[in-house]
Formats: C-alpha cells, sequence, structure tokens
C-alpha cells in the first residue's frame, strides 16, 4: 500500500442553520486505504463524506485532493465516486443503462461502454440482468448495481455513504466481505460512513471516530478498541465497564475501592481518570479469590457466552464469560493489568460505564452536550 | 421503487379482504352511469338520427363542411398546448425546487385564476387587448402607435394559455418535485453537468407529468369556444364554437351532436396515442 496522501482535510468547520456540524475537523487519507468514518447519528460523518464527494462547500478550511484544492470543484469534475444510502439509482434505467451512465456521459465509445459493463456485472455477481428494471431488483441486488455504477468509472476514491444500512443482517455481513474484496482487488480508496462499530472493526484499515462534529480518535481497528482515548470511544466502540480511577504512581491504578497493577504510565501522581475494562477481559473466580466481589443480578445467554451482569458496591459491572453464574451468586472477579485501559479524562467522562440501566446510557448518547463545548 | 412490490400487495389485500369497497363505489358507478355514459349514448342518438328521429347519415355527410374548422381547432389547441409546455416547464421546476413555504404561496397564486369565472376572466383580457384596452391606451400615452391585438390568432392563443396554464403547471410540479434529490447528486457524482442532469434525468422522469399536463390543457383546448369567440372575433373559428351555435337552435342539434361525437373520438385517439408515450417511458427512454 502506498503512502501518498490523496485527500487531506485541513480545519474543516460547516454550520447548517448556525448549528456546528463540523469544528474544525482534520483528516489525511492514504492512497488505498480504507477508511471508516464512525459515529452515532449527527456526528458529522456524513458531512464529512460530502464535502468530499463535492455536494458541499465547507464554511472554513481546505479539502485537498492529490495535494490540490479542491474547494468548490463541482463533483462531477471530482476524480471519486459516491455509494448512496438508498442507492439513488435511476428508476427510468434497466441494470446495463444503469451502470453505463457514467461511461454515456463521458462519452466514451458504445463497445467499450459494454465491454466495461460485462466485465462490471461479472464482478458483482449480476450477469444476465442487464435489462432489469432496476425496481425489479431486491436490495442486495440493487446494492450491487450500485456499486457496479460507481466503480465502472475507475474512480481513485470511493465514497461510501452507509451502503449496508438498509440490508438485513446476512445479507449485510455478505456485502462486506464482498466490498472489502473489491476494495483489495481494485486497491483504491475507499471511505466508507456507517453507525455500525462491528461493520468499522471488521472492514477498515484506519477507523475515525466522530462525536459532535469533531473526530475523537483515529487509529487502527484494533487501536481504537484496545486503546480508546476517551469515555466515548471505549463506550460507542464494543462494550465496557468505565470507572473513576485515580492513578497511585506509574503502573498503579486505584478504582472500585481497590488497588491495582496496570501497564499504563505518564499520568501525574494521583491524577483522576477513567479507567476502561471490556467485559470479556474480567475473568469470574470463587468469591474468596476475587479483587472484587459482587453479587449477579442478571444473567443473559447469547450463545458464544453468558453476559451478566454484577453489582459491586452499587456499580454494575458487565461481564462475558462462557462459565454459567445464577442469578443472586455472589461472585469474585479477577482483572489481569493488561486488562485495564487507562484514559485522560474529557468531557464524556462520567457520562457512560454504568450497566445499571441500558436506557439511560442511550438517552445521555442521543443528547448534545453545551456546556463544554465552546472551548 | 422496493416498496412497490408490498404496496402492490398491500393493494391486493385491500381489495380482496374488503366486500364493503365494493358497496361503496356504488354511488360512483350510478354518477358515472347517469352523468357520464347516459349522456354520451344521447349524444350519439342525436348524432344519428334527424328531427323526426329517424336514423340517418345526414349529419354525417355534413361534416365535411367543418372540416377546416376542425383542423383549426387542434392546430391551435396544439400550438397553445405546446406555448403552455414550454412557460410551464421551467417555472414547475423552479416551483419544485423551492422551499415548501414558496412553494405553497406560487402554487396558491397559480391557483387564483382557477377560482375566477371563465367569463369575467376572458372580458377582463379583451378590456386589455381591446383597441382602445388598457396596453394600446398604455402606447398612446407614451407616443407608440396602436397594437392590433384582439381578433388575432395571437389573441386566442393567449387566452388559451392563460387559462389553462394551472392545469400544465399541476402535474408538472407534482412530478418534478418528487424526483429525489440524490438522484441528481448520483448523476452529479457519475459526472453530469447541470444540462447533462437535465436531459439523462430530470426530464425523461418527468415524462408522465408531461403527458399528463399536455393532455390537461389540450383535450379543453380543443374544444374551446367561449375565449376564441371572444378574443379572435370572426377570425378565429374553432369547432367548439361551431357545435355551441349548432347545439343552440332546434334544427341543427343533430349536427351538433355529430361534431360533438366526432370530437370525442378524435381526442380519445389522441389521448390513447399519447398514453402509449408514457407507457414508453417507463420501459425507459433512450435518448
Amino acid at each position: 500500500m502506498e503512502n501518498k496522501k490523496l485527500i487531506q482535510l485541513e480545519n474543516i468547520s460547516m454550520s447548517f442553520d448556525g448549528e456546528k456540524v463540523l469544528d474544525n475537523v482534520s483528516l489525511s487519507i492514504a492512497d488505498g486505504e480504507f477508511v471508516t468514518l464512525l459515529g452515532p447519528s449527527g456526528c458529522g460523518k456524513t458531512t464529512t463524506l460530502r464535502i468530499i464527494a463535492g455536494f458541499l462547500d465547507p464554511d472554513e478550511g481546505e479539502v485537498l485532493f492529490d495535494s490540490q484544492r479542491i474547494n468548490g470543484v463541482p463533483p462531477h469534475k471530482r476524480k471519486v465516486n459516491t455509494i448512496f444510502q438508498r442507492y439513488a439509482l435511476f428508476p427510468h434505467y434497466n441494470v446495463f443503462e444503469n451502470i453505463a451512465y457514467g461511461l454515456k456521459v463521458r462519452h466514451v465509445p458504445k463497445n467499450e461502454i459494454k465491454e466495461r459493463v460485462s466485465e462490471m456485472l461479472k464482478m458483482v455477481n449480476l450477469e444476465g440482468f442487464e435489462h432489469r428494471r432496476v425496481s425489479k431488483l431486491s436490495g442486495g441486488q440493487q446494492q450491487r448495481v450500485a456499486i457496479a455504477r460507481a466503480v465502472i468509472n475507475h474512480p481513485q476514491v470511493l465514497l461510501l455513504d452507509e451502503p449496508l444500512a438498509a440490508l438485513d443482517l446476512k445479507l449485510r455481513k455478505d456485502m462486506q466481505k464482498e466490498l472489502k474484496n473489491i476494495q483489495k482487488q481494485l486497491g483504491i480508496t475507499f471511505i466508507f460512513v456507517t453507525h455500525d462499530q462491528e461493520e468499522a472493526l471488521s472492514m477498515s484499515d484506519t477507523v475515525v471516530v466522530m462525536d459532535n462534529g469533531k473526530i475523537q480518535q483515529i487509529g487502527s481497528p484494533t487501536d481504537i478498541y484496545n486503546e480508546p482515548v476517551n469515555a466515548f470511544v471505549a463506550d460507542f466502540i464494543g462494550e465496557s465497564n468505565i470507572l473513576d480511577g485515580v492513578m497511585a504512581c506509574d503502573y498503579k491504578v486505584r478504582f472500585a475501592g481497590h488497588s491495582f497493577d496496570c501497564l499504563d504510565a505518564g499520568f501525574e501522581k494521583n491524577e483522576a481518570v477513567d479507567v476502561v475494562i471490556r467485559p470479556e477481559d474480567v475473568d469470574i473466580v470463587p468469591s474468596d479469590k476475587g479483587m472484587l466481589t459482587g453479587m449477579v443480578t442478571s444473567v443473559t445467554f447469547l450463545g458464544v457466552h453468558y453476559e451478566i451482569i454484577v453489582d459491586i458496591c452499587g456499580f454494575k459491572w458487565m461481564i462475558q464469560t462462557t462459565d454459567y453464574c445464577s442469578e443472586g451468586e455472589t461472585v469474585g472477579l479477577s482483572i489481569e493489568p493488561d486488562a485495564i485501559h487507562i484514559m485522560k479524562k474529557s468531557e464524556y467522562s462520567g457520562r457512560y460505564g454504568d450497566y445499571s440501566s441500558f436506557s439511560e446510557e442511550m438517552d445521555t448518547m442521543s443528547e448534545i452536550p453545551e456546556d463544554e463545548e465552546d472551548e | 421503487m422496493s416498496n412497490t412490490k408490498t404496496k402492490k400487495g398491500f393493494e391486493r389485500n385491500l381489495k380482496k379482504n374488503s366486500m364493503g369497497a365494493t358497496f361503496l363505489n356504488i354511488p360512483y358507478i350510478l354518477w358515472a352511469a347517469i352523468f357520464i355514459i347516459v349522456p354520451m349514448f344521447i349524444v350519439a342518438y342525436y348524432a344519428f338520427t334527424n328531427n323526426a328521429g329517424e336514423f340517418t347519415l345526414d349529419n354525417f355527410n355534413k361534416l365535411s363542411l367543418y372540416r377546416d374548422s376542425i383542423i383549426d381547432s387542434f392546430v391551435y389547441a396544439l400550438v397553445a398546448t405546446v406555448v403552455t409546455l414550454v412557460l410551464a416547464y421551467p417555472f414547475s421546476y423552479f416551483v419544485a425546487r423551492s422551499s415548501e413555504t414558496v412553494q405553497k404561496i406560487i402554487m396558491m397564486l397559480v391557483m387564483l385564476p382557477m377560482w375566477m369565472n371563465l367569463l369575467i376572466m376572458t372580458y377582463s383580457i379583451m378590456n386589455i387587448i381591446e383597441t382602445n384596452g388598457i396596453i394600446n391606451s398604455l402606447l398612446v400615452s407614451m407616443g407608440f402607435d396602436k397594437l392590433k391585438i384582439i381578433n388575432t390568432p395571437g389573441a386566442v392563443i393567449f387566452g388559451m394559455v392563460y387559462n389553462y396554464f394551472p392545469y400544465m403547471v399541476l402535474p408538472l410540479v407534482s412530478v418534478l418535485s418528487k424526483i429525489d434529490d440524490s438522484l441528481l447528486e448520483a448523476s452529479a457524482d457519475l459526472g453530469s453537468n447541470a444540462a447533462s442532469r437535465f436531459w439523462r434525468v430530470i426530464l425523461p422522469l418527468s415524462v408522465p407529468g408531461v403527458i399528463s399536463g399536455f393532455t390537461m390543457v389540450f383535450v379543453p383546448s380543443v374544444s374551446t369556444f367561449y375565449i376564441s369567440q371572444k378574443l379572435g372575433g370572426t377570425n378565429v373559428n374553432m369547432i367548439g364554437d361551431s357545435i355551441e351555435a349548432l347545439v343552440k337552435s332546434v334544427n341543427t342539434i343533430h349536427l351538433g351532436a355529430m361534431l360533438s361525437l366526432v370530437l370525442m373520438v378524435v381526442i380519445l385517439i389522441c389521448i390513447m396515442v399519447m398514453n402509449r408515450f408514457s407507457d414508453d417511458s417507463d420501459g425507459g427512454i433512450v435518448l
């Protein structure tokens, strides 16, 4: 994979009706990279994509393509193609005509169009569908036509705006693999927008986590999962128990009334921190052998594992384990140093963490914090 | 697109499930029978009989007298419809693209003349374009020569366009505002500039609206009578005027009925031809 910077966003800000949608966003995307913009709805990910596509012009900041400023360049003159959320296939054209659209507009010779369209149909497994009306296709087939219609133009960058959101789970999984394969095969840059963290983790080279018009974290899927920078990222990507802690000194952290060894250093003495512990990293042990003890308040069987909630001094931990515990049982928890991840306090601190109520958590997620926002 | 299937299924269920629906339809069927179908038979009966009530083809044979006036009517109607379309299309596009509030206000203004009586409207137009009307008074006061506007074919076309404009705008706006923005974005994304977006996406998708607007303007235009009389004077002789004159007299009412019948048949053929176009467009228009 070349490391040439293909797309750069520099200090992009954007407002709609006085509401800031993007706040000083800077992002650099390498040639051939699979980048995912991940975040809850309203976080600015689609706006970012539309700025790259040319449908929107940012209020402030520069968009560079191949080191050239492309602010104000209309979409039809950009070397990017988009796959729209609802596919946006032309209802008055059949499959062939839809896929051929971009080539026809550019007056590519008829023979070549025919050749390239059938090549595309082969790639997306729709041979023989040339003359079908698009309205007669299933969701998955429409999705494939949309992919073919975009890819046939040999774009340098393919923008995908939640392309799988309308598909059912099984089909979505298949399309994830297929998209990843297509990306590998073509070697072009994919910029993928989704709110589905699993999708983001499984497909991307780089994940850009966004919230509230700001980039929260950029990193590889493993980085994002294992080393979230703040409570928002930790909570949005996967499940996590987020606790208030204090760094006693390097490699020692105190939370839940106990002192634990950890692998993190570089904090000030007695600095208040957020501690993330993933539910699958906690071991259930007999109560007399646990570092912490608590009572099991709920057990849910999920196939691969049980999801149990353990109440420890009023804080509800979520733990995923293959060992069965019964409700009301007192258990011990054992946490290895490498299971503990320490984060600096942020504006998101204290808003996530406990599993006492899922719905409350949902409420706070959809709320936009106003207080600390201005700085 | 993808909902069409479920929608059809839903409609089918509706039809199957509700016997009551048939029952509810009865008043409409009766209405249609009494006020639409029966009168047509009466027209047909008059067309093929004489004053004594005997069967005759005389009326049919006299049709040739009105050949020119029938042709004129169709030419006028066609010109008026095309002019209306040319004026209404960009207007409708603008309306369809504007915000909902603006859309409401403009549509209200467009519909406003429809609430007025045709006679009053035509008289007002006469007032404006008469030899000594408002336009000419203005011209004279500014030192120009008077224009001859009234009693010209142009005045008739103007009257028709003015009168039928809303019937063109309504279907066009409804079709154009339904075109999904994402289709235009997709088309731009795939390399279309504004002109190409229009020819390849907007125009083909608005064909059903054009057809229905065309029909809604063309059909009443062909049988127009009052406008042509008042604004065209003796220079313009449309079939509608002839029918009106003939039907007024007991002696010629049978010929009038025959003319109406012929007009109806010709219009029916026109509509069928136009519908054929819109069917094709569903299958995908090749530009």
